[in-house]
Protein backbone atom coordinates (compact mmCIF):
# COMPACT_ATOMS: atom_id res chain seq x y z
CA UNK A 1 0.00 0.00 0.00
CA UNK A 2 1.33 3.47 -0.86
CA UNK A 3 2.34 5.41 2.28
CA UNK A 4 0.00 8.36 1.52
CA UNK A 5 -3.00 6.02 1.58
CA UNK A 6 -1.78 4.52 4.85
CA UNK A 7 -1.82 7.93 6.51
CA UNK A 8 -5.28 8.71 5.09
CA UNK A 9 -6.78 5.40 6.18
CA UNK A 10 -7.23 6.28 9.90
CA UNK A 11 -8.76 9.58 8.85
CA UNK A 12 -11.24 7.72 6.65
CA UNK A 13 -12.10 5.37 9.50
CA UNK A 14 -12.67 8.36 11.81
CA UNK A 15 -14.92 9.96 9.21
CA UNK A 16 -16.96 6.79 8.79
CA UNK A 17 -17.32 6.43 12.56
CA UNK A 18 -18.39 10.07 12.89
CA UNK A 19 -20.91 9.56 10.10
CA UNK A 20 -22.37 6.46 11.74
CA UNK A 21 -22.49 8.21 15.12
CA UNK A 22 -24.23 11.26 13.67
CA UNK A 23 -26.64 9.05 11.77
CA UNK A 24 -27.47 7.16 14.96
CA UNK A 25 -28.41 10.35 16.78
CA UNK A 26 -30.11 12.15 13.88
CA UNK A 27 -32.45 9.41 12.70
CA UNK A 28 -35.58 9.26 14.85
CA UNK A 29 -36.20 6.13 16.88
CA UNK A 30 -39.04 4.62 14.90
CA UNK A 31 -37.91 5.66 11.43
CA UNK A 32 -38.20 2.88 8.87
CA UNK A 33 -40.34 0.54 10.94
CA UNK A 34 -43.05 0.38 8.27
CA UNK A 35 -41.47 2.37 5.48
CA UNK A 36 -39.43 5.48 4.79
CA UNK A 37 -41.06 7.50 7.56
CA UNK A 38 -41.28 7.90 11.33
CA UNK A 39 -43.66 5.18 12.55
CA UNK A 40 -44.46 7.09 15.77
CA UNK A 41 -46.09 9.86 13.75
CA UNK A 42 -48.90 7.42 12.95
CA UNK A 43 -49.79 7.29 16.65
CA UNK A 44 -49.36 11.04 17.02
CA UNK A 45 -51.87 11.66 14.23
CA UNK A 46 -54.21 8.94 15.49
CA UNK A 47 -54.45 10.51 18.96
CA UNK A 48 -55.46 13.99 17.76
CA UNK A 49 -58.70 15.19 19.40
CA UNK A 50 -62.01 14.73 17.58
CA UNK A 51 -64.64 17.46 17.42
CA UNK A 52 -67.60 15.73 15.76
CA UNK A 53 -69.11 13.27 18.21
CA UNK A 54 -71.79 11.55 16.14
CA UNK A 55 -75.54 11.09 16.24
CA UNK A 56 -75.56 8.37 18.91
CA UNK A 57 -73.82 10.57 21.48
CA UNK A 58 -76.28 13.43 20.88
CA UNK A 59 -79.19 11.02 21.28
CA UNK A 60 -77.97 10.03 24.76
CA UNK A 61 -79.40 13.28 26.15
CA UNK A 62 -81.57 14.67 23.34
CA UNK A 63 -83.47 11.47 22.64
CA UNK A 64 -86.76 13.24 21.78
CA UNK A 65 -85.22 15.36 19.06
CA UNK A 66 -83.22 12.44 17.75
CA UNK A 67 -86.33 10.26 17.49
CA UNK A 68 -88.23 13.04 15.75
CA UNK A 69 -85.39 13.59 13.29
CA UNK A 70 -85.24 9.88 12.51
CA UNK A 71 -88.96 9.82 11.72
CA UNK A 72 -88.94 12.25 8.82
CA UNK A 73 -87.20 13.39 5.64
CA UNK A 74 -84.14 14.75 7.44
CA UNK A 75 -83.33 11.30 8.85
CA UNK A 76 -80.18 11.06 6.76
CA UNK A 77 -78.70 14.05 8.57
CA UNK A 78 -76.66 13.91 11.73
CA UNK A 79 -77.32 16.57 14.40
CA UNK A 80 -73.96 18.17 13.79
CA UNK A 81 -74.73 18.98 10.15
CA UNK A 82 -76.75 21.99 11.31
CA UNK A 83 -75.67 22.45 14.94
CA UNK A 84 -71.92 22.18 14.39
CA UNK A 85 -69.34 20.01 16.16
CA UNK A 86 -70.45 18.93 19.62
CA UNK A 87 -67.29 18.00 21.53
CA UNK A 88 -67.14 21.27 23.52
CA UNK A 89 -70.85 21.02 24.32
CA UNK A 90 -70.32 17.57 25.82
CA UNK A 91 -67.50 18.77 28.05
CA UNK A 92 -69.36 21.86 29.26
CA UNK A 93 -72.93 22.67 28.30
CA UNK A 94 -72.61 26.30 29.35
CA UNK A 95 -69.47 27.13 27.44
CA UNK A 96 -69.99 24.91 24.43
CA UNK A 97 -73.20 26.47 23.18
CA UNK A 98 -74.26 25.02 19.84
CA UNK A 99 -75.81 27.08 17.08
CA UNK A 100 -79.53 26.82 16.24
CA UNK A 101 -79.59 28.06 12.68
CA UNK A 102 -82.78 28.51 10.69
CA UNK A 103 -82.32 31.56 8.49
CA UNK A 104 -83.17 31.59 4.80
CA UNK A 105 -79.47 31.73 3.94
CA UNK A 106 -78.61 28.76 6.12
CA UNK A 107 -81.37 26.48 4.86
CA UNK A 108 -80.63 27.81 1.39
CA UNK A 109 -77.14 26.31 1.36
CA UNK A 110 -78.92 23.02 0.64
CA UNK A 111 -82.41 24.02 -0.48
CA UNK A 112 -82.00 27.15 -2.65
CA UNK A 113 -82.67 26.77 -6.36
CA UNK A 114 -79.59 25.79 -8.30
CA UNK A 115 -79.65 24.03 -11.68
CA UNK A 116 -76.68 21.90 -10.57
CA UNK A 117 -78.87 20.26 -7.91
CA UNK A 118 -80.95 17.34 -9.01
CA UNK A 119 -84.62 17.61 -8.12
CA UNK A 120 -84.81 13.91 -7.25
CA UNK A 121 -82.00 14.32 -4.72
CA UNK A 122 -83.05 17.52 -2.93
CA UNK A 123 -86.22 19.56 -2.48
CA UNK A 124 -85.50 23.10 -3.68
CA UNK A 125 -87.22 26.40 -3.10
CA UNK A 126 -86.64 29.95 -4.29
CA UNK A 127 -85.55 31.45 -0.97
CA UNK A 128 -85.95 35.02 -2.27
CA UNK A 129 -89.68 34.77 -3.04
CA UNK A 130 -91.05 31.80 -1.07
CA UNK A 131 -93.52 33.01 1.61
CA UNK A 132 -91.68 36.29 1.97
CA UNK A 133 -93.83 37.63 4.86
CA UNK A 134 -92.04 35.33 7.28
CA UNK A 135 -88.36 36.07 7.82
CA UNK A 136 -86.77 32.74 8.74
CA UNK A 137 -87.49 29.23 7.52
CA UNK A 138 -87.97 27.97 11.08
CA UNK A 139 -90.79 30.50 11.61
CA UNK A 140 -92.97 27.99 9.73
CA UNK A 141 -91.00 24.77 9.36
CA UNK A 142 -89.79 22.47 12.09
CA UNK A 143 -86.34 21.33 10.93
CA UNK A 144 -86.54 18.14 13.01
CA UNK A 145 -89.83 17.11 11.38
CA UNK A 146 -89.89 18.84 8.05
CA UNK A 147 -93.58 18.53 7.15
CA UNK A 148 -94.75 19.63 10.55
CA UNK A 149 -95.77 23.29 10.15
CA UNK A 150 -95.72 25.77 13.00
CA UNK A 151 -98.67 28.06 13.48
CA UNK B 1 -45.21 -19.60 -11.96
CA UNK B 2 -41.51 -18.90 -12.12
CA UNK B 3 -42.24 -16.05 -14.47
CA UNK B 4 -44.74 -14.51 -12.05
CA UNK B 5 -42.31 -14.87 -9.18
CA UNK B 6 -39.58 -13.22 -11.19
CA UNK B 7 -41.94 -10.46 -12.31
CA UNK B 8 -43.10 -9.67 -8.74
CA UNK B 9 -39.57 -9.86 -7.39
CA UNK B 10 -38.62 -7.18 -9.89
CA UNK B 11 -41.80 -5.12 -9.87
CA UNK B 12 -42.32 -4.84 -6.10
CA UNK B 13 -38.94 -3.30 -5.31
CA UNK B 14 -39.38 -1.20 -8.45
CA UNK B 15 -42.70 0.13 -7.14
CA UNK B 16 -41.19 0.65 -3.72
CA UNK B 17 -38.18 2.59 -4.90
CA UNK B 18 -39.61 4.48 -7.86
CA UNK B 19 -43.02 5.38 -6.45
CA UNK B 20 -42.09 5.31 -2.75
CA UNK B 21 -45.11 3.04 -2.34
CA UNK B 22 -45.19 0.23 0.19
CA UNK B 23 -46.91 -3.06 -0.38
CA UNK B 24 -50.47 -2.97 0.97
CA UNK B 25 -50.70 -4.79 4.28
CA UNK B 26 -53.40 -7.40 3.67
CA UNK B 27 -54.23 -7.64 7.38
CA UNK B 28 -55.19 -3.96 7.50
CA UNK B 29 -57.93 -2.12 5.60
CA UNK B 30 -56.87 -0.40 2.40
CA UNK B 31 -59.06 2.65 2.21
CA UNK B 32 -60.70 3.92 -0.94
CA UNK B 33 -63.19 6.74 -1.37
CA UNK B 34 -66.24 6.94 -3.61
CA UNK B 35 -68.00 10.21 -4.49
CA UNK B 36 -71.31 10.24 -6.36
CA UNK B 37 -71.41 13.52 -8.29
CA UNK B 38 -75.07 12.97 -9.15
CA UNK B 39 -75.99 13.06 -5.46
CA UNK B 40 -73.85 16.06 -4.50
CA UNK B 41 -75.95 19.19 -3.84
CA UNK B 42 -72.99 21.49 -3.23
CA UNK B 43 -74.03 22.49 0.28
CA UNK B 44 -70.41 22.69 1.43
CA UNK B 45 -71.03 20.88 4.70
CA UNK B 46 -68.06 18.63 3.98
CA UNK B 47 -65.72 21.59 3.59
CA UNK B 48 -67.11 23.25 6.71
CA UNK B 49 -66.87 20.10 8.83
CA UNK B 50 -63.33 19.44 7.59
CA UNK B 51 -62.21 22.86 8.76
CA UNK B 52 -63.89 22.46 12.14
CA UNK B 53 -62.63 18.93 12.76
CA UNK B 54 -59.04 19.45 11.69
CA UNK B 55 -58.49 23.06 12.83
CA UNK B 56 -57.76 24.21 9.29
CA UNK B 57 -57.15 28.01 9.11
CA UNK B 58 -60.42 29.83 8.40
CA UNK B 59 -58.99 32.01 5.59
CA UNK B 60 -60.60 31.16 2.25
CA UNK B 61 -57.44 29.77 0.67
CA UNK B 62 -56.63 26.89 3.00
CA UNK B 63 -58.69 23.80 2.30
CA UNK B 64 -58.32 20.09 2.85
CA UNK B 65 -61.70 19.48 1.27
CA UNK B 66 -63.77 21.81 -0.91
CA UNK B 67 -66.58 21.82 -3.47
CA UNK B 68 -66.33 23.18 -7.00
CA UNK B 69 -69.26 24.11 -9.20
CA UNK B 70 -68.73 23.42 -12.89
CA UNK B 71 -70.88 25.21 -15.45
CA UNK B 72 -70.67 24.42 -19.14
CA UNK B 73 -72.40 27.08 -21.24
CA UNK B 74 -74.21 26.46 -24.50
CA UNK B 75 -71.28 28.00 -26.40
CA UNK B 76 -69.00 25.35 -24.88
CA UNK B 77 -67.15 27.64 -22.49
CA UNK B 78 -66.46 26.34 -19.01
CA UNK B 79 -66.72 28.15 -15.70
CA UNK B 80 -65.45 26.69 -12.44
CA UNK B 81 -66.20 28.42 -9.18
CA UNK B 82 -65.67 27.63 -5.54
CA UNK B 83 -66.42 30.70 -3.39
CA UNK B 84 -64.79 30.07 0.00
CA UNK B 85 -64.52 26.41 -0.93
CA UNK B 86 -68.32 26.19 -1.10
CA UNK B 87 -68.63 26.64 2.68
CA UNK B 88 -71.17 29.49 2.44
CA UNK B 89 -73.16 27.69 -0.25
CA UNK B 90 -72.99 28.05 -4.01
CA UNK B 91 -74.78 30.55 -6.21
CA UNK B 92 -75.30 30.47 -9.95
CA UNK B 93 -75.05 33.83 -11.72
CA UNK B 94 -75.34 32.45 -15.26
CA UNK B 95 -78.88 32.46 -16.61
CA UNK B 96 -80.49 29.05 -16.82
CA UNK B 97 -81.13 29.36 -20.57
CA UNK B 98 -77.40 29.77 -21.24
CA UNK B 99 -76.41 26.66 -19.28
CA UNK B 100 -75.74 23.45 -21.13
CA UNK B 101 -74.74 21.49 -18.08
CA UNK B 102 -73.85 22.21 -14.49
CA UNK B 103 -72.78 20.04 -11.55
CA UNK B 104 -70.78 20.01 -8.34
CA UNK B 105 -67.49 18.23 -7.80
CA UNK B 106 -66.34 17.75 -4.21
CA UNK B 107 -62.56 17.65 -4.07
CA UNK B 108 -60.23 16.21 -1.48
CA UNK B 109 -56.95 14.29 -1.31
CA UNK B 110 -57.02 11.30 -3.68
CA UNK B 111 -54.79 9.25 -1.34
CA UNK B 112 -52.84 8.00 -4.34
CA UNK B 113 -51.15 4.64 -4.21
CA UNK B 114 -48.14 6.02 -6.10
CA UNK B 115 -48.34 9.52 -4.67
CA UNK B 116 -46.28 12.16 -6.41
CA UNK B 117 -46.15 14.09 -3.12
CA UNK B 118 -44.61 11.14 -1.27
CA UNK B 119 -42.06 10.58 -4.00
CA UNK B 120 -40.70 14.13 -3.90
CA UNK B 121 -40.44 14.55 -0.11
CA UNK B 122 -36.71 14.92 0.60
CA UNK B 123 -36.91 13.96 4.28
CA UNK B 124 -39.57 11.23 4.43
CA UNK B 125 -42.05 13.49 6.23
CA UNK B 126 -44.95 12.57 3.99
CA UNK B 127 -45.79 8.93 3.58
CA UNK B 128 -48.44 6.37 2.90
CA UNK B 129 -49.72 4.69 6.05
CA UNK B 130 -50.25 0.89 6.11
CA UNK B 131 -53.95 1.66 5.50
CA UNK B 132 -53.18 3.53 2.29
CA UNK B 133 -53.77 6.98 3.78
CA UNK B 134 -51.27 9.65 2.74
CA UNK B 135 -50.16 11.56 5.85
CA UNK B 136 -47.74 14.31 6.83
CA UNK B 137 -45.38 14.02 9.79
CA UNK B 138 -45.60 17.54 11.21
CA UNK B 139 -42.49 17.18 13.37
CA UNK B 140 -40.36 16.01 10.48
CA UNK B 141 -41.64 18.28 7.69
CA UNK B 142 -39.20 21.06 6.83
CA UNK B 143 -41.75 23.11 4.90
CA UNK B 144 -39.92 23.00 1.57
CA UNK B 145 -43.21 22.95 -0.41
CA UNK B 146 -42.02 20.31 -2.93
CA UNK B 147 -45.08 18.19 -2.22
CA UNK B 148 -47.42 21.15 -2.72
CA UNK B 149 -45.97 21.62 -6.19
CA UNK B 150 -46.01 17.92 -6.94
CA UNK B 151 -49.66 17.25 -6.11
CA UNK B 152 -51.53 17.30 -9.42
CA UNK B 153 -54.85 17.77 -7.61
CA UNK B 154 -53.90 20.85 -5.59
CA UNK B 155 -54.77 19.14 -2.34
CA UNK B 156 -51.95 20.50 -0.17
CA UNK B 157 -51.16 23.85 1.38
CA UNK B 158 -48.53 25.27 3.68
CA UNK B 159 -49.97 25.78 7.14
CA UNK B 160 -49.49 29.50 7.91
CA UNK B 161 -48.66 28.96 11.60
CA UNK B 162 -46.93 25.60 11.69
CA UNK B 163 -45.05 26.29 8.44
CA UNK B 164 -45.40 22.66 7.47
CA UNK B 165 -47.28 21.04 4.63
CA UNK B 166 -50.84 20.14 5.54
CA UNK B 167 -53.41 17.98 3.82
CA UNK B 168 -56.44 15.71 4.18
CA UNK B 169 -55.69 12.81 6.53
CA UNK B 170 -58.98 11.02 5.74
CA UNK B 171 -59.53 11.94 9.42
CA UNK B 172 -57.03 9.25 10.40
CA UNK B 173 -57.60 10.14 14.07
CA UNK B 174 -61.33 9.39 13.61
CA UNK B 175 -60.82 6.23 11.58
CA UNK B 176 -58.60 4.84 14.33
CA UNK B 177 -61.34 5.53 16.91
CA UNK B 178 -63.95 3.79 14.78
CA UNK B 179 -65.63 7.02 13.67
CA UNK B 180 -66.39 8.18 10.13
CA UNK B 181 -64.24 10.96 8.70
CA UNK B 182 -65.91 14.34 9.31
CA UNK B 183 -66.88 15.03 5.69
CA UNK B 184 -68.56 11.64 5.38
CA UNK B 185 -70.30 12.13 8.73
CA UNK B 186 -72.03 15.36 7.70
CA UNK B 187 -72.84 14.70 4.03
CA UNK B 188 -76.64 15.12 3.94
CA UNK B 189 -77.27 13.11 0.77
CA UNK B 190 -74.76 10.30 1.26
CA UNK B 191 -72.88 11.40 -1.82
CA UNK B 192 -69.58 10.18 -0.39
CA UNK B 193 -68.62 6.80 0.96
CA UNK B 194 -65.34 5.22 1.98
CA UNK B 195 -64.35 1.67 2.70
CA UNK B 196 -61.84 -1.11 2.52
CA UNK B 197 -60.85 -1.88 -1.06
CA UNK B 198 -59.62 -5.37 0.00
CA UNK B 199 -63.07 -6.29 1.29
CA UNK B 200 -64.87 -8.09 -1.52
CA UNK B 201 -68.25 -7.69 0.23
CA UNK B 202 -67.59 -4.12 1.35
CA UNK B 203 -69.29 -0.89 0.39
CA UNK B 204 -66.49 0.21 -1.92
CA UNK B 205 -66.68 -2.94 -4.03
CA UNK B 206 -70.45 -2.48 -4.25
CA UNK B 207 -70.01 1.18 -5.22
CA UNK B 208 -67.43 0.39 -7.91
CA UNK B 209 -69.53 -2.46 -9.25
CA UNK B 210 -72.78 -0.52 -9.48
CA UNK B 211 -71.43 2.76 -10.81
CA UNK B 212 -69.29 3.79 -13.74
CA UNK B 213 -66.40 5.24 -11.84
CA UNK B 214 -63.49 7.31 -12.95
CA UNK B 215 -60.51 8.88 -11.24
CA UNK B 216 -59.10 12.37 -11.81
CA UNK B 217 -56.14 12.62 -14.22
CA UNK B 218 -55.72 8.87 -14.83
CA UNK B 219 -53.00 9.64 -17.40
CA UNK B 220 -50.66 10.65 -14.57
CA UNK B 221 -50.65 7.10 -13.18
CA UNK B 222 -50.92 8.29 -9.59
CA UNK B 223 -53.00 5.29 -8.55
CA UNK B 224 -55.72 7.54 -7.15
CA UNK B 225 -58.05 5.83 -4.68
CA UNK B 226 -60.77 8.48 -4.99
CA UNK B 227 -63.40 7.22 -7.42
CA UNK B 228 -66.03 9.53 -8.88
CA UNK B 229 -69.34 8.37 -10.28
CA UNK B 230 -70.63 10.51 -13.12
CA UNK B 231 -67.38 12.38 -13.68
CA UNK B 232 -67.38 14.61 -16.75
CA UNK B 233 -64.35 14.85 -19.02
CA UNK B 234 -64.25 18.60 -18.32
CA UNK B 235 -63.33 18.08 -14.67
CA UNK B 236 -59.66 18.66 -13.93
Amino acid sequence: MPPQLKTLLPLLVVFICLFLLARHFLIPESFGKYGHYRANSLDEIATLPTHYVGKAVCADCHDEEAAKLASDLHKGLTCEVCHGPGSLHIEDQEKGILVKPGSREFCGTCHSLNPARRTEVIHQIDIKTHNIERVNCIDCHNPHAVWEMKE
Amino acid sequence: MAGTLLATSVSNPFTAYIFAANEPDKSKPWYGIGIDIEKCIGCGNCAKACKAENDVPKEPFFFRSWVEQYTIKNDGSLKVQSPNGGIDGQTQDIHEDEIFKTFFVPKMCNHCEKSPCVQVCPVGATFESPEGVVLVDEKYCIGCRYCIQACPYGCRYLHPEKKTADKCTLCYHRLKKGLNPACFEVCPTGARIYGDLHDKDGVMHKFLKEHNCHVLKPNLNTGSKLFYNGLNAEVR
